[in-house]
């Protein structure tokens, strides 16, 4: 924590931006995806983009974990709660996330059904061996970060022999969805987002290491940063991007190597590879259908499996009609370009789920730039002409 | 055994419904416990209700319920936050303190102990305060249907005639004043709620901040405005100032004290300070050419020796509080939605 001082310091910020500014090539537009909502948190809690030049422009990927939970998968966690009368435990976000006919999790608690909110998958694990008589089901979401809890959390309920604990299991996987945000051009030119690099997640490649991401440098010739998540650590990230794309180079360079190796922990992968297998495809809120972008319970931890413990219906799920959320989470379209922003959903009363977490887009928006929005807004708005 | 040196209780007694049922186990209870540590004389007219001498002036009364897990905590209890909280809030009314009422609701099976301890520090912070404790109530409700202790205060002070506070008197260009360093009191709390270890201790800054007040009005009397920043922190404050008026507010990040403790738990959780609740400070808004005089007599006391001038009043973007970041972006400080959490990832 020593070093946080020294990653915000005004002047050195000043100094960056200044280099940022030089060397931004006036006659071009860099257009940079943070792939991971920690770091649209920070650009928008610290306001890095006032410190850019017009031509740098920051493109919000989908990697916030509540976000891009499907509405579906919601639904069924909010069907093993009502129907299988479990105890449901999940991260606080997830409980606000509004599912099919705007029911979320809270709602469900609020009705009756045993939700509670956990800060760790131990928790979850305390509350399983406290309550022996009921089942105890951990929603467990989130990227490569939050996977290796998970794995602890079934290794250790699988060693204490616990019958009454399972995982629902939606962890997913950055580079695959990078890599389908990548091919989304072929898929449907309409959708595509003009990217010139990356900024590479680093919670994620503490874990993973910064080596997975080299496809993406390799065969799609996309310069990618793994940046920090101080505001001096993106904007030093961009000025490394900035160069990588004047020079024509394309890399993978690590400017959070104070934490990030490229091997990254091996230790957590092999929990994690003992635990968990890739499932052939995952639905991803906004991406769709995505090839092996997530991960399952292995056959062999199948008692901690909540989807083989529970038979869940099949059912058809609804998002809220002109929520804008899976086009943002592509990339493609902004906040403001959502008729529910701001109007009917807020984080107090979301529609959908960018608005429900800090690291999501429209709550980052609403939250830290709202006057500027809703001022574009009605720009825009006076515009249209009249009908 | 002389009758003074008398237990007042019997060790390891627990509170019982008979406690609250008006008989002898109340009284005995009531005696032995609230009368022994709020002993003054509004306390021994020993009526239903209190008489206190008209005062001249204007009267300020302003009501808290206290609801707080643990009870004890780094920095004070449930006991003397109750005294803090109420008397800070007629404070920012501009008044000076006269009286406090208290009503416990106590759950049954709750140890004597604590609840003596309880009393002692409350019965000790409303002396320290200048502030008797007037009258009380006690009720005890089932075991499970409290959550050991509720206390509820209310506190009645007096306002001088030439006094004015409150938002109708802000304006464009004033400026806003913090006492001091942000988000110890919540950060303690949530520290020993979760048993999280930060190296050092963080204390709460529960404090009684009238005699600060005092001095502040006496060498500024037309202050425009006072704010405790508690619950919700300082951006709910400053938002609340902001809400449907004709002006906006701009802070200053660097500007903000936030102790590294602090700053460096809020990061690991995930948490804004900002949004960290505090219970032993304040916020002025005064005009620009009186801050420096409010900031020397602050530095008088303890509860205002690391006051600030934290940022302005502003006539653009109505309606906004907006902050310009350490690094030198701009932001809107928004409410904080929902209960603040940890973040996931
Ligand atoms: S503003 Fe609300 S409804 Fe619109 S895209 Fe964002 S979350 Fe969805």
């Amino acid at each position: 924590m020593k070093y946080v001082e020294e990653f915000r310091d005004p002047k050195l910020a000043e100094n960056l931006a200044a280099v940022i500014r030089a060397e931004a090539d006036s006659a071009r537009e860099y257009n940079f995806m943070e792939f991971c909502g920690g770091h649209t948190h920070a650009i928008f809690r610290y306001g890095v983009q006032d410190l850019m030049p017009d031509n740098v422009h920051f493109v919000h990927g989908p990697g916030c974990p509540v976000c891009i939970l499907p509405v579906r998968r919601l639904d069924d966690a909010i069907e093993l709660a009502d129907r299988h009368g479990v105890i449901l435990c999940s991260y606080g976000d997830m409980l606000r996330v509004p599912g099919t006919k705007r029911r979320s999790l809270m709602v469900a608690k609020s009705e009756g059904a045993d939700v509670r909110m956990v800060y760790s998958t131990l928790d979850a694990l305390k509350i399983a061996r406290e309550n022996p008589d009921k089942q105890v089901v951990f929603l467990g979401i989130g990227f490569e970060t939050t996977t290796p809890p998970s794995a602890l959390a079934i290794k250790q309920a699988s060693e204490e022999e616990l019958e009454n604990f399972t995982l629902f299991c939606n962890h997913v996987l950055t580079p695959a969805a990078i890599r389908h945000i990548l091919d989304a051009p072929e898929i449907d030119p309409e959708e595509a987002v003009r990217l010139d690099g990356f900024l590479g997640p680093s919670h994620v490649s503490t874990v993973i290491g910064s080596q997975p991401y080299e496809f993406l440098a390799d065969k799609y010739q996309k310069p990618v940063v793994i940046a920090g998540f101080e505001p001096l650590d993106v904007m030093q990230s961009v000025l490394m991007l900035i160069r990588q794309v004047n020079e024509g180079r394309v890399e993978v360079q690590n400017q959070y190597a104070r934490v990030v190796t490229r091997e990254g922990n091996e230790r957590a992968q092999d929990l994690v590879d003992e635990i968990f297998e890739i499932r052939p495809a995952f639905e991803w809120r906004g991406l769709g259908s995505v090839p092996e972008s997530a991960l399952s319970i292995r056959e062999k931890y199948a008692a901690f499996d909540a989807e083989k413990r529970f038979e869940i219906s099949e059912k058809v799920s609804r998002e809220v009609k002109s929520c804008e959320c899976p086009a943002i989470l592509r990339g493609v379209k902004k906040p403001k370009d959502c008729k529910l922003f701001g109007n009917v959903c807020t984080p107090e009363t979301p529609m959908g789920s960018c608005m429900v977490s800090s690291e999501g887009s429209c709550a980052a928006y609403w939250t830290y730039r709202r006057a500027e929005t809703l001022a574009e807004m009605a720009a825009e708005r006076d515009l249209e002409p009249a009908q | 055994m002389t009758p003074a040196s008398k237990a007042r209780f019997r060790k390891g007694e627990r509170v019982a419904m008979s406690h609250g049922g008006g008989g002898r186990a109340m009284a005995d209870l009531i005696r032995n416990i609230f009368a022994h540590h709020f002993a003054n004389p509004l306390l021994d007219q020993k009526h239903d209700a209190t008489l206190i001498a008209r005062p001249e002036g204007r009267i300020v009364i302003s009501t808290d319920g206290h609801v707080i897990s643990p009870l004890f905590f780094p920095g004070g209890d449930i006991g003397s936050l109750a005294v803090h909280g109420t008397l800070n809030d007629v404070a920012m009314g501009g008044g000076k303190p006269i009286a406090l009422s208290a009503g416990f609701i106590i759950e049954e099976g709750f140890p004597l102990d604590d609840l003596d301890r309880i009393a002692a520090s409350m019965g000790e912070a409303a002396r320290a305060a200048g502030m008797p404790i007037a009258t009380g109530d006690t009720k005890v409700v089932e075991r499970g249907k409290g959550d050991g202790v509720f206390i509820t205060t209310t506190g009645i002070g007096v306002v001088d005639d030439a006094v004015d506070i409150g938002p109708h008197r802000i304006k464009p260009g004033q400026a806003v004043v913090l006492s001091g360093p942000i988000g110890d009191h919540g950060v303690a709390i949530m520290a020993s709620r979760q048993n999280l270890e930060f190296g050092t201790q963080i204390t709460s800054d529960s404090a009684a901040l009238h005699h600060m007040v005092a001095d502040m009005l006496a060498a500024v009397p037309d202050i425009a405005l006072l704010r405790d920043p508690t619950r919700g922190g300082l951006s709910a404050t400053m938002n609340e100032l902001v809400d449907g008026a004709d002006f906006g507010l701009i802070m200053d990040e660097a500007a903000i004290p936030v102790r590294t403790e602090v700053a460096s738990a809020c990061e690991l959780l995930g948490l804004d300070p900002l949004h960290i609740a505090n219970e032993g400070k304040l916020v002025c808004i005064c005009d620009m050419d009186k801050v420096q005089t409010l900031l020397d007599v602050m530095a008088q006391h303890d509860e205002g020796r690391e006051a600030r001038c934290i940022g302005e009043v502003c006539a653009d973007q109505p309606g906004f509080v907006r902050m310009k970041t350490a690094i030198g972006g701009m932001r809107v400080v928004d409410w904080l939605s929902g209960e603040q959490l940890p973040r996931i990832c």
